[in-house]
């Protein structure tokens, strides 16, 4: 008996201590969705918060899909997606914060530097499954893709795979910072990243030999590319308008440039 | 006094009755909730094209789970043959050959080999045993083998437990009678002794198939998730865990009902494996 | 051609060795392998620090807090229920159809595997009784995970409480509540500890219940509605996503010295237990 009342007095505590809280922290912004976006998201709260100490900003991972529930659900302030939205979702409100450029990676042990987009298609869809046919060594593919569901996969299957489909043969991942680890690790594996998470672990390849730098993506001739969105449901609270406001201003625009993101208004 | 007791006495029952409940309670929420969301895609799509369907692309309208259910076997055979036979040998060493003060180090070192999370199984699997068999057997390493292995080295701590119980359970007269016939200690062991012990074994193994079924995080981790059954012991594989955990996050609308649909599958395929567990085990209690 | 009977039993003696030996050598090498790779980072400023950048600079306190929390408030909820049950079953009540299904409803609850309980708890508390991903919500949902496991290991210590304690309580006149709570509980309290523990030790090491029930926010928790991340899930991240593998070690020496730790207590209070009644 005295443990279960012993607990109960925890739970007291802990409810009360949650009631203060709240009431503490007064300006607090909930942030879910796409996985793509959150580091870069995380990395403006950061700094964000640095500038705005009484402002806590929650972000979550969770995927495209479910941010843009939530969003819709009124569950979070802002949902991050990193793909156009469908026609049902469309009561939210798009404010793209930058474009990101989807970048086929492989192992930097790979002698190959470029690829054309069918080349790529082939890949994924395995028509091409040994490294011979690239002219490298005669070695299987160990090629890996994003989960069903995912933003960046949609977005690839939209401007890589066109009509054709991904094989079934192919490894799947469930997070880009899993794909570029397959990538790391092994000296044989092709996937494909955001952009913004490339460095010098893995080598981008260059698509019909434009390889994939920020002038390429804004001058158009590397088309693989996507908008990060910010969505609200209505009118968006003070405090998410203040973090929205500050993505968009110069200086956050500027930490996205640095993550090698393209700004929205260059 | 007496009488205020025996009244408190009397709503004391009534509580713990309720808290008794609870367990079954919960049971049923569980069935209920994962069978509400994951059902009506099997009247909507046909059974059929469900559990024998191959094609898994959720988000257009195919919702076939039958490579993962065969994915799902084969890993946790492959976990058996790799665990089975090592766990039955530690179980045997501990209960017939180890020593007092042996014991008294091992029970517990094996217990620990339970406690270890089983993302930090996983991940080292990524580390070491991935890397090893893509450089020595080929593939990509991310495979059927590397899940066996990994799931074969968690589900000893199950198999030896269970397996050791039950041989500890065989009444020492059965071992001094063969002895005395002559029998070598591994002969007694072997013609006596498992096979005196043999249903608490097979109880022993399924609970581990059980386990290994059921583990996600490792697998999802060194199993590659490709969607094709494997052909070779180096093919990558999805489990119906891994499926449910890869893509439950992104998954909304008829996605997500086909993740609980697999999730239903799933738990139908876990209470056959305890039923047959308990089966086994009650037949020996009889006997 | 048949072997000597003796030689089998000796190839047999030296084979069943080695393959113990190898079972214990694969739980060394783990530990060794986490305490060699991840004592470099671990140290106070790892420990009471927050992550920066992800998890890749900084410590891991709101990933520990956050599983500080998870334990405590799922065994607040599934401890009364479990010690309860037990009680009801041991002291309540006769073996009857009855108990029967509650012990099959306890063992298939053990049975089920940890992500249909992830599944369930975000279906039914992050959805339908729209908690979110929160601390509340993983903690309920553990609640439900380790209730077997504080079931049986309790079942099993109050059993083991000599009869003729109770005779001796009840002549002199206590209640069965009485008789409960003065003799049967404190005597059988090492053993009922050392469930709570095992409890704890899954806890600790849970990923994938927890991972869709509590979320995976960095953030330290200071609400029940926050979502929050465990050592477990941390660690998973790093690892998973190539974060910092230095990191992962560390987080990972914390999550098994911990987890040995629980495990260690938890033996010694059951061998404690045992020497006292046998």
């Amino acid at each position: 008996m005295k443990k279960i009342i012993f607990f109960l007095l925890i739970l007291t505590v802990f409810s009360c201590q949650s009631k203060s809280n709240d009431h503490l922290n007064k300006h607090s912004v909930t942030i879910a969705g796409s996985t793509s976006v959150m580091p870069f998201t995380e990395k403006l709260a950061e700094y964000f918060m640095i500038g705005n100490p009484t402002f806590v900003v929650n972000v979550q991972a969770g995927g495209s899909t479910a941010g843009i529930q939530a969003t819709i659900n009124k569950t979070v302030a802002i949902g991050m997606s990193s793909r156009e939205l469908k026609e049902d979702e469309k009561i939210l409100k798009e404010i793209p914060i930058c474009y990101d450029g989807i970048a086929i990676v492989v192992n930097p042990k790979n002698p190959i530097n470029n690829l054309s987009l069918k080349e790529v298609q082939d890949i994924f869809s395995g028509k091409i499954r040994n490294w011979k046919d690239l002219g490298w060594i005669d070695r299987n593919i160990d090629a890996v893709t994003r989960e069903e569901g995912s933003g960046t996969r949609g977005a690839f299957e939209e401007l890589v795979m066109k009509k054709t489909e991904i094989s079934d043969a192919i490894m799947v991942q469930d997070s880009n910072g899993s794909v570029k680890e397959m990538v790391v690790t092994d000296p044989y594996a092709i996937g494909y990243i955001s952009l913004g998470m490339v460095d010098n672990k893995v080598k981008a390849l260059a698509i019909d030999n434009h390889p994939p730098t920020i002038e390429n993506i804004k001058n158009k001739s590397y088309k693989i590319v996507r908008p990060f969105l910010y969505l609200i449901n209505g009118d968006p609270s003070d405090d998410a308008k203040k973090f929205i406001n500050y993505v968009l201003s110069k200086e956050g625009q500027q930490i996205l440039k640095k993550e090698g993101l393209i700004p929205v208004n260059d | 006094m007496i009488d205020r007791a025996l009244k408190i006495d009397k709503y004391i029952r009534i509580i713990l009755l309720i808290f008794a409940l609870s367990s079954l309670l919960f049971l049923f929420l569980i069935f209920i909730f994962i069978l509400i969301e994951g059902l009506p895609l099997f009247f909507k799509v046909g059974v059929k094209n469900i559990v024998l369907g191959y094609k898994w692309a959720p988000t257009k309208g195919h919702f076939g789970i039958f490579p993962m259910i065969v994915s799902s076997f084969l890993v946790t055979f492959g976990a058996l043959i790799v665990g089975g036979p090592i766990g039955l040998a530690c179980a045997t060493y501990l209960a017939e050959y180890a020593g007092k003060k042996r014991k008294l180090f091992l029970k517990p070192a094996l217990e620990l080999l339970a406690g270890i999370p089983s993302v930090v199984y996983g991940f080292l699997g990524v580390i070491y045993i991935v890397p090893i068999i893509r450089e020595t057997l080929g593939g990509s390493g991310f495979s059927l083998l590397t899940s066996s292995i990994i799931l074969g080295i968690m589900i000893l701590p199950t198999v030896i437990s269970i397996t050791y119980d039950s041989l500890m359970s065989v009444p020492k007269s059965y071992r001094e009678g063969a002895l005395a016939m002559g029998a070598t200690k591994w002969q007694t062991i072997w013609r006596v002794v498992i096979p005196t012990a043999k249903s608490g074994i097979m109880a022993g193994f399924i609970l581990g198939m059980g386990r290994a079924i059921g583990e996600t995080m490792a697998v999802i981790m060194v199993a590659g998730n490709a969607l094709k059954i494997p052909s070779s012991l180096l093919d990558p594989l999805r489990t119906l865990t891994s499926n449910i955990a890869l893509e439950l996050a992104y998954a909304t609308g008829e996605h997500r009902k086909a993740l609980f649909s697999t999730g239903v599958v799933l738990l139908i395929i876990i209470m056959i494996l305890n039923y047959l567990a308990n089966f086994v085990f009650r037949k020996k209690v009889i006997k | 051609m048949k072997f000597n009977p003796k030689t089998i039993n000796k190839l047999v003696k030296v084979s069943l060795n080695i393959q113990a030996i190898f079972t214990v050598f694969i739980l060394v090498a783990i530990v060794l392998i986490i305490f060699i790779k991840g004592i470099r980072h671990f140290n106070l400023e790892f420990i009471l620090g927050y992550p920066e950048d992800m998890g890749r600079h900084g410590g891991i306190f709101p990933a520990i807090i956050g599983t500080i929390f998870l334990v405590v408030l799922s065994l607040a909820f599934a401890t009364p229920l479990g010690l309860g049950t037990a009680i009801y079953l041991t002291e309540y009540t006769k073996e009857t159809t009855f108990t029967k299904i509650i012990r099959f409803g306890v063992e298939s609850l053990a049975g089920i595997p940890s992500i249909l309980y992830g599944l369930f708890g975000f279906i039914f508390f992050v959805i339908k009784l729209k908690m979110g991903w929160s601390l509340l919500a993983g903690a309920l949902t553990m609640a439900i995970m380790i209730l077997p496991t504080i079931i049986r290991t309790s079942e099993e210590a109050i059993k083991s409480v000599p009869k003729n304690l109770r005779m001796v309580s009840f002549s002199l006149g206590a209640t069965k509540w009485e008789t409960v709570t003065k003799v049967v509980l404190p005597s059988s309290a090492p053993g009922i500890l050392t469930g709570i523990m095992l409890s704890i030790g899954r806890a600790v090491g849970e990923t994938a219940a927890v991972i869709f029930t509590m979320g995976s926010s960095l953030r330290l928790p200071t609400s029940l509605s926050d979502s929050g991340r465990t050592m477990a899930v941390h660690f998973y991240i790093l690892a998973r996503e190539g974060i910092s593998m230095e990191m992962a070690y560390s987080t990972a020496l914390v999550l098994v010295l911990s987890i040995l730790f629980i495990n260690i207590m938890a033996y010694y209070l059951m061998n404690k237990f045992i020497s006292k009644y046998s």
